[in-house]
C-alpha cells in the first residue's frame, strides 16, 4: 500500500528562495514522484510560522496524509516544530521528516541551478527515507529529584541555592577546601564597587547551613553512570585530616601549626599558608584541611602540634579518602576557569621583574584580609608604588595566545586603576586596545575613570623591562608601547605593572567534560546546546553548564546562567518524568544466534547476554541510540527506531536519483 | 549518475557524505549559518553517531554511482556516546583496505573527525575532497546505470545453439 | 504430466565442482523416495539426455528443478533461460547457483587475465602462447565454444528464481528435508514457502548451532589455524581464527565449528541481510580491542586478502559484484 505523502518547500523568506528554485523543486516532486506516493507538493514563504504549519495539518486532514515531508532548515531547528503540527492534526510526529535544503543548499553553495537540482535529490531522498518510517511513541523515564552541582563558585552557589530553596536536593561538590571560587579572591567588585567577600559571603552560609543541599568540599567526582533522570555519581571524599564531627572550626589548629607554605591557590603565590589550614577566614564551611605534602608529621613524623592542641580531639592523621555515590536526576557543570599563564608571554618579564603581578595577585594586594592587609605596595612589602601601568589584554584577542576577548578584564582594569587611586595617588596609564564596557554601569564607570585622571594609552604593550636608557628610567620598570592615537612610541617608567591577564579554561577541563559526557570547544570552553538560544544546556540531556565554563563572562552574567540552570534542572524535576527520544535498538530474538559480537559495543551498557536462552537483549531505558550495534550486528538481528537500515539505505537511493530512474524504466 | 557527456565540461563528482548528529552535522549546520561556501557535489545523510556506519551504505553508495563518500564523526575522545566513533574508525579501515581490491581507490573514501564547532573545517575539507575525487575520474560503477548489459552482449551467432546433426 | 503419471524432475550444474551433485546422491537411500516420487527427465550427471530434449518438452511442463553453478559463460545463460521456461519451480541450488561461490573469486580478476594465467603456468606445454578462441573454422563449417562472460552472474541476476537453498554444498539432511516437502506438497499434505523464500536453512547465524562457549569479543590478532592449537570447548573467533559462523546463516548444523575448523561462510548472508561481506567485516572491525589506527592498521595485517575472506562464497552476488578490474578495458 502506498504512502500518502506531502511534501513542503519552504521559502524562507529568500535565504531559500534566494538561491533554489523552491517552486520548481515542488512542481518536480508532484510530477516526478507522483508514483513514490507524493499526492501534494506545496512551496511556501515561510512553513515555521502558523500559517505555514497550518498548511500541513489542514492537508493531513482533508487529504489523509500518512506521511509529511518538509524541505527547510535544519532539523536542529524545527523539527519539533513541524513534528507538533503533525500530531496536532492526529498524526503520529515521528512520521515527518526535515529535510535542510538551507544549511546544506541555499547557504553554502552560489550556483542557482546546481542549488536546485541538489535540493530535488534532497527532497527525493527524505521521500525515499519517510516511507520508512513508523509510528513512536517517546520513551518516559522518571526524573531523581536531586541535583549535582559540579564546582562551588558563584554560579554553583547560585544554582544551588535557587534548587534548594525550591524545596529539592542538592549535592554540592567543590574541590577546594571551601566554596567561593575565584569571586572570593576579590577585594571589589566593578561597576559597584561591593566589596567581593561583603556580597558573596551570605550566599556562601546559605549554601553551608541550606537543609537541603549536602555539601561536599575538598571532594571531586571521579565517575558518572547512566543518564537522564538517573545519574549515578561516585565522589572521592579526599582526607581532610579532621573529623567534622568534632571540628568547629575554632582556628586553634592552624594558629598552633608551625609550618608555613606558599598559597599558590587562594593566595596566588602572594601569601602563605599553614599545612594546616582554611583557605580564608570566611571560608565554609569552616573545616580545616591538612595538606599531607607539607605537613611535618607526614613528611618527618613529627609535630603533631594540631593535634595537641585541638580542643575536641578533632585532628586525625589516619583519614582515608572516601568514596561515596549518590543518585541524583541531572547535574550542572560550574568550575569556572583558570587564570592565563603570563610566563607564557615572558616580554612581560612576570617572574623576572619583582613588581609586575597578575591581576589575581592584584586582587590578593587590595583585599584587606590579603597578605598585605588591603595595602597596595611592591613586591618589597612596604613601598608603595608612584605609578602603575596596567596592561590590558594579556593572552586574550591574541593570535598567537586566545584569539577570544575574555571580557571581564577592561572592567577589571579599570577597577584597578580606580583603587590604586584610591589608595595609594600613585599615577596610572592604562594600556588598552578597545576599552570593552557593554553592561549596565559599565560605560559610567569608565566615565568616572577618564575623571579621575587615569592616563589611556591605546596600545598593545610589547615589553616591560627594567633596561634602563636615561636616568629617569632607573630602577624603574619601563613599559614599552606604541600610543597609536599619537602615532609614537612611548617608554613610560613605572614602579609597578599589573598584566590583566585572560580567562582560559581549566586545564583539566576536557577530561572533566569526558566524565560528564559533554565536550568542548576549540577553545576549551564547554559546547552549549546554542549558542544564541540554548546557552546552559549541552548536547548532553540532563547536563547543564553556567558561568565561566561556558566562556568568559561576569559575576552578573554567571549568577543569571546559575540560576538558569537551575530553573532548566527545577522545570524537569516538576515534570517528574522526562520524554526521551525514542531512538532505540532492539534486538530480534529468533534471528540472535547469541555469537555476542556486540556485547562489547556499548559504553553504556544496555546489552544483556542472558545465558539460559544464548540470546543477547537491549534494555530499552539504557540505551541512548547510538545505532552502534545495529551497524555491527552479523546476522542483521538488532533494528534501529528511528535511523533503521531501510531508512536510511532508501534515503541513500532517493539521493542518487535511483528511484527516478527505475520509474522511468517502468512505462506509467 | 555522474555526467561526463561534454568533454569541455569538467566531471562533476556525486559524493555521500555521513555525518552524526552531535558534531559533524551541526559542523555543516554551522558552515552554513556562517554562510561559508563549498562544493555542491556534496550530499548528506544524518546518522546519530558514527558509529552506525555500516559499510553496507557505502557499498550501496558506490553501487549505487556515488564516486566518492566521506564519513564524518567526533573528534576521538568527544564522541557524544563515548567512544563509538572508534568503531566506525576500525571499520573503515578494513573497509578501505577491502575496497581497493575491488579497484575503488583509497582516495575514494575519506574519514573525517570535526566537532560541532568547526564549521570551516569542514567546509574546507569538503573541497578538498571534492577535488580529490574529481581527480580520480568518475567511477561509474554498472550497477548503477545501465553499464551492465553492455558487458553480457554476445554476437548473435556465437551464441550457443542446440547442434542439429 | 509425464509419460508414467510422476512430475517431472531436472538437476543441472552451471560453473561448478559437481559437489552438489554428490551432496544429492549422498542422501543415500532416500535417492528411492526421489525415484518413487519424480519422473528425472535431466541430470546430466546421472542420466543421458540432450538439449534438444528439453527444448521439446512443454514450457512448464517439469515441476522441480535444482539448477546449481553459477553463470561463467553463455552456455550456462542459454540452459538457465531454457530451463526457467520448462520448470514451474526453479531452485537455486547451491552457492554457486545462489551467490557465485568459488567461480565468482574470478570477478577479481579479468578474463584476460585469468586466461593468460591459465596458459601461461610453469606446467603448461604451450610453446606457441596459445589462446583458446571461441570460434573454429573447419572443412564442415564454424564450430563454436561458449564465450566466457566478463563477470560471473548468480542464478537470480539472470532468470527469475523460486527458491534459494543455500549452501556448499547444501547438506544432504537438508536435502533430505526439501525433498519431503514437496512431496508433501504433492500428497496435498503442506503448502510451499512463500515465492522468493530460502529453504533448507535456518533462520539465525551457524553461532545458533555451534555447541563452543562464547564470551565477550575482543580481538588483538588474528591468526592461521595452522598455527595454533584450538582449544575444543571454545569459541573459534575468540582464538583468534576468523569465523566466519556469526554472519553465516545456519541450517548446517556447524559441521565445521564442531570439527574444530573455523566456518567458511558458504550458508551465506543471513535472512535480510543484503552483503554478506559487510556484514562479517563490520561485525570483525567493530571488535578490534584497539582505538590506535596504526595498531588497527598491524591487527588487520592478520587478514591480507579481505576481498577474499569476506566474500569467499559470495562475491557475485554482493553489492559491488565484481572489481573494476573485470569490467574495466
Amino acid at each position: 500500500m502506498t504512502e500518502k505523502i506531502g511534501v513542503y518547500v519552504c521559502h524562507c523568506g529568500t535565504n531559500i528562495a534566494g538561491i533554489v528554485d523552491v517552486e520548481d523543486v515542488a512542481k518536480w516532486a508532484a510530477e516526478k514522484l507522483q508514483r513514490r506516493g507524493v499526492v501534494i507538493a506545496r512551496d511556501y514563504k515561510f512553513m515555521c510560522s502558523s500559517l505555514g504549519q497550518e498548511l500541513i495539518e489542514k492537508d493531513i486532514k482533508e487529504l489523509g496524509l500518512t506521511r509529511v515531508v518538509v524541505a527547510a532548515c535544519s532539523p536542529h531547528l524545527h523539527e519539533k516544530t513541524f513534528r507538533n503540527a503533525c500530531k496536532n492534526a492526529g498524526l503520529n510526529p515521528y512520521l515527518c521528516e526535515l529535510v535542510s535544503i538551507r544549511e546544506q543548499v541555499s547557504w553554502v553553495h552560489t550556483d542557482k541551478v546546481v542549488a536546485t537540482e541538489k535540493s530535488k535529490a534532497i527532497v527525493s531522498g527524505g521521500v525515499e527515507r519517510v516511507i520508512w518510517h513508523e509510528p513512536l511513541e517517546p520513551l518516559r523515564v522518571p526524573i531523581h529529584p536531586a541535583t549535582l552541582v559540579v564546582g562551588g563558585g558563584i554560579a554553583g552557589i547560585q544554582a544551588a541555592l535557587e534548587i534548594a530553596d525550591a524545596g529539592y536536593h542538592v549535592y554540592m561538590v567543590e574541590r577546594e577546601p571551601s566554596i567561593g571560587g575565584h569571586m572570593a579572591q576579590f577585594d571589589k567588585t566593578f561597576p559597584t564597587l561591593d566589596c567581593s567577600a561583603c556580597i558573596l559571603t551570605p550566599k556562601m552560609v546559605d549554601v553551608g547551613n541550606h537543609p537541603n543541599i549536602t555539601l561536599l568540599t575538598w571532594a571531586e567526582v571521579t565517575n558518572v553512570d547512566g543518564y537522564v533522570g538517573n545519574f549515578q555519581a561516585t565522589i572521592r571524599q579526599k582526607a581532610r585530616c579532621v573529623n567534622t564531627e568534632l571540628c568547629t572550626g575554632c582556628g586553634i589548629c592552624w594558629e598552633k601549626c608551625p609550618k608555613k607554605v606558599i598559597d599558590d591557590v587562594f593566595e596566588a603565590g602572594l601569601g602563605k599558608r599553614k599545612a594546616i589550614y582554611t583557605p580564608f577566614p570566611q571560608a565554609v564551611p569552616r573545616y580545616p584541611v591538612l595538606d599531607k605534602a607539607n605537613c611535618t608529621y607526614f613528611l618527618k613524623g613529627t609535630c603533631k602540634a594540631c593535634e595537641k592542641f585541638c580542643p575536641t580531639g578533632a585532628i586525625d592523621f589516619t583519614q582515608q579518602d572516601e568514596f561515596l555515590q549518590i543518585d541524583v536526576g541531572q547535574i550542572i557543570l560550574a568550575t569556572g576557569w583558570d587564570l592565563f599563564d603570563v610566563r607564557r608571554m615572558p616580554q612581560y618579564g612576570y617572574g623576572r621583574l619583582a613588581n609586575v603581578f597578575t591581576s589575581l595577585e592584584f586582587e590578593r594586594l587590595s583585599n584587606a584580609s590579603g597578605p598585605t592587609g588591603g595595602k597596595i605596595v611592591l613586591r618589597d612589602g612596604v613601598t608603595p608604588p608612584a605609578s602603575v601601568a596596567i596592561v590590558h589584554c594579556v593572552g586574550s584577542r591574541d593570535k598567537n595566545y586566545n584569539p577570544y576577548c575574555s571580557s571581564i578584564c577592561c572592567m577589571q582594569s579599570l577597577k584597578f586603576a580606580h583603587l590604586v587611586h584610591e589608595r595609594t595617588g600613585a599615577e596610572v596609564y592604562n594600556c588598552y586596545i578597545d576599552i570593552r564596557t557593554p553592561s549596565k554601569g559599565y560605560e559610567e564607570f569608565y566615565q568616572r575613570l577618564l575623571e579621575e585622571g587615569t592616563h589611556f594609552i591605546r596600545g598593545k604593550v610589547a615589553e616591560v623591562t627594567n633596561a634602563y636608557r636615561t636616568p629617569e628610567e632607573e630602577g624603574k620598570l619601563i613599559v614599552q608601547v606604541e600610543d597609536t592615537l599619537i602615532g609614537k612610541q612611548r617608554r613610560i617608567p613605572v614602579d609597578m605593572v599589573i598584566l590583566s591577564a585572560g580567562l582560559e579554561p581549566r586545564h583539566d577541563a576536557k577530561e572533566v567534560g569526558r566524565l560528564f559526557g559533554i565536550s568542548c570547544s576549540a577553545d576549551g570552553w564547554y559546547i552549549e546546546r546554542h549558542p544564541k538560544l540554548d546557552p546552559v544546556a549541552t548536547m548532553t540531556d540532563g547536563v547543564y553548564i553556567a558561568g565561566v565554563v561556558q566562556g568568559p563572562k561576569d559575576i552578573p552574567a554567571s549568577v543569571a546562567q546559575g540560576a538558569a540552570a537551575a530553573a532548566r534542572a527545577l522545570g524537569k524535576i516538576q515534570q517528574k518524568e522526562v520524554a526521551m527520544e525514542p531512538i532505540r535498538a532492539t534486538i530480534n530474538e529468533d534471528k540472535c544466534s547469541g555469537c555476542r559480537m556486540c556485547n562489547t559495543l556499548c559504553p553504556f551498557n544496555a546489552i544483556l547476554f542472558h545465558e539460559d536462552k544464548m540470546v543477547s537483549e537491549v534494555n530499552p531505558a539504557l540505551c541512548q541510540g547510538c545505532g552502534t550495534c545495529v551497524a555491527a550486528c552479523p546476522a542483521g538481528a538488532i533494528s534501529g527506531t528511528g535511523f533503521s537500515n531501510e531508512q536510511i539505505l532508501a534515503q541513500l537511493d532517493g539521493l542518487l536519483l535511483l528511484n527516478i530512474k527505475r520509474l522511468e524504466e517502468i512505462p506509467a | 549518475m555522474s555526467e561526463q557527456t561534454d568533454i569541455n565540461k569538467p566531471f562533476e563528482p556525486v559524493i555521500i557524505g555521513f555525518t552524526c548528529n552531535w558534531c559533524s552535522y551541526r559542523a555543516a549546520d554551522m558552515a552554513g549559518t556562517a554562510r561559508m561556501k563549498y562544493s555542491p557535489n556534496i550530499r548528506l545523510i544524518r546518522l546519530m553517531c558514527s558509529g552506525r556506519l555500516d559499510p553496507t551504505f557505502v557499498l550501496k553508495a558506490f553501487a549505487g554511482g556515488a564516486d566518492g563518500v566521506m564519513i564524518t564523526g567526533c573528534h576521538p575522545g568527544d564522541c557524544h556516546y563515548v567512544e563509538q566513533n572508534y568503531k566506525a574508525l576500525r571499520r573503515f579501515i578494513i573497509l578501505k583496505k577491502t575496497l581497493q581490491q575491488f579497484g575503488i581507490e583509497a582516495g575514494r573514501i575519506k574519514l573525517l573527525w570535526a566537532s560541532a564547532a568547526e564549521g570551516a573545517f569542514f567546509t574546507e575539507e569538503v573541497n578538498k575532497f571534492v577535488e580529490q575525487v574529481r581527480a580520480l575520474g568518475p567511477l561509474q560503477w554498472p550497477t548503477s546505470g545501465g553499464g551492465l548489459e553492455k558487458m553480457f552482449a554476445v554476437p548473435e551467432h556465437m551464441l550457443v545453439k542446440e547442434v542439429t546433426v | 504430466m509425464s509419460t508414467n503419471g510422476k512430475p517431472k524432475f531436472a538437476m543441472y550444474w552451471a560453473a561448478s565442482c559437481g559437489g552438489c551433485e554428490i551432496a544429492v546422491l549422498n542422501i543415500h537411500e532416500k535417492i528411492l523416495d526421489v525415484d518413487a516420487n519424480f519422473e528425472v527427465v535431466f541430470w546430466p550427471v546421472a542420466m543421458d539426455a540432450k538439449y534438444k530434449d528439453v527444448e521439446a518438452m512443454e514450457d512448464g511442463s517439469i515441476l522441480l528443478t535444482l539448477f546449481n553453478g553459477a553463470i561463467r559463460n553463455d552456455e550456462n545463460e542459454h540452459i538457465a533461460k531454457l530451463l526457467r521456461r520448462k520448470s514451474k519451480l526453479l531452485v537455486a541450488f547451491g552457492s554457486c547457483a545462489n551467490e557465485g561461490c568459488m567461480p565468482a573469486l574470478a570477478n577479481l580478476s579479468s578474463v584476460k587475465d585469468m586466461v593468460d594465467t591459465a596458459f601461461t603456468t610453469i606446467t603448461t606445454d604451450n610453446p606457441q602462447n596459445i589462446r583458446p578462441n571461441t570460434s573454429y573454422t573447419v572443412p564442415e563449417g564454424e564450430l563454436y565454444i561458449p564465450t566466457l562472460y566478463p563477470v560471473v552472474r548468480t542464478l537470480d541476476q539472470v532468470v527469475p528464481v523460486d527458491y534459494y537453498m543455500p549452501g556448499c554444498p547444501p547438506e544432504s539432511h537438508q536435502i533430505a528435508a526439501v525433498i519431503d516437502l514437496v512431496i508433501q506438497v504433492l500428497q496435498g499434505k503442506a503448502e510451499l514457502p512463500p515465492a522468493g523464500s530460502v529453504i533448507g536453512a535456518g533462520g539465525s547465524t551457524v553461532c545458533d548451532e555451534c555447541p563452543r562457549t562464547r564470551n565477550e569479543k575482543k580481538i588483538k590478532k588474528f591468526e592461521r589455524i595452522q598455527n595454533i592449537m584450538i582449544d575444543p570447548e571454545l569459541c573459534i573467533l575468540e582464538q583468534g581464527v576468523l569465523c566466519s559462523g556469526p554472519a553465516t546463516r545456519s541450517g548446517c548444523d556447524a559441521p565445521c565449528p564442531k570439527a574444530g575448523s573455523p566456518c567458511i561462510g558458504c550458508y551465506g548472508p543471513a535472512e535480510g541481510a543484503e552483503d554478506y561481506g559487510s556484514r562479517l567485516m563490520t561485525a570483525v572491525a567493530s571488535v578490534i580491542d584497539s582505538n590506535d589506527p596504526a595498531e588497527i592498521e598491524r591487527i588487520f595485517e592478520g587478514i591480507p586478502d579481505p576481498a577474499g575472506q569476506f566474500y569467499r562464497f559470495n562475491l557475485a552476488g554482493s553489492l559491488l559484484r565484481f572489481s573494476k578490474s573485470a569490467w574495466k578495458e
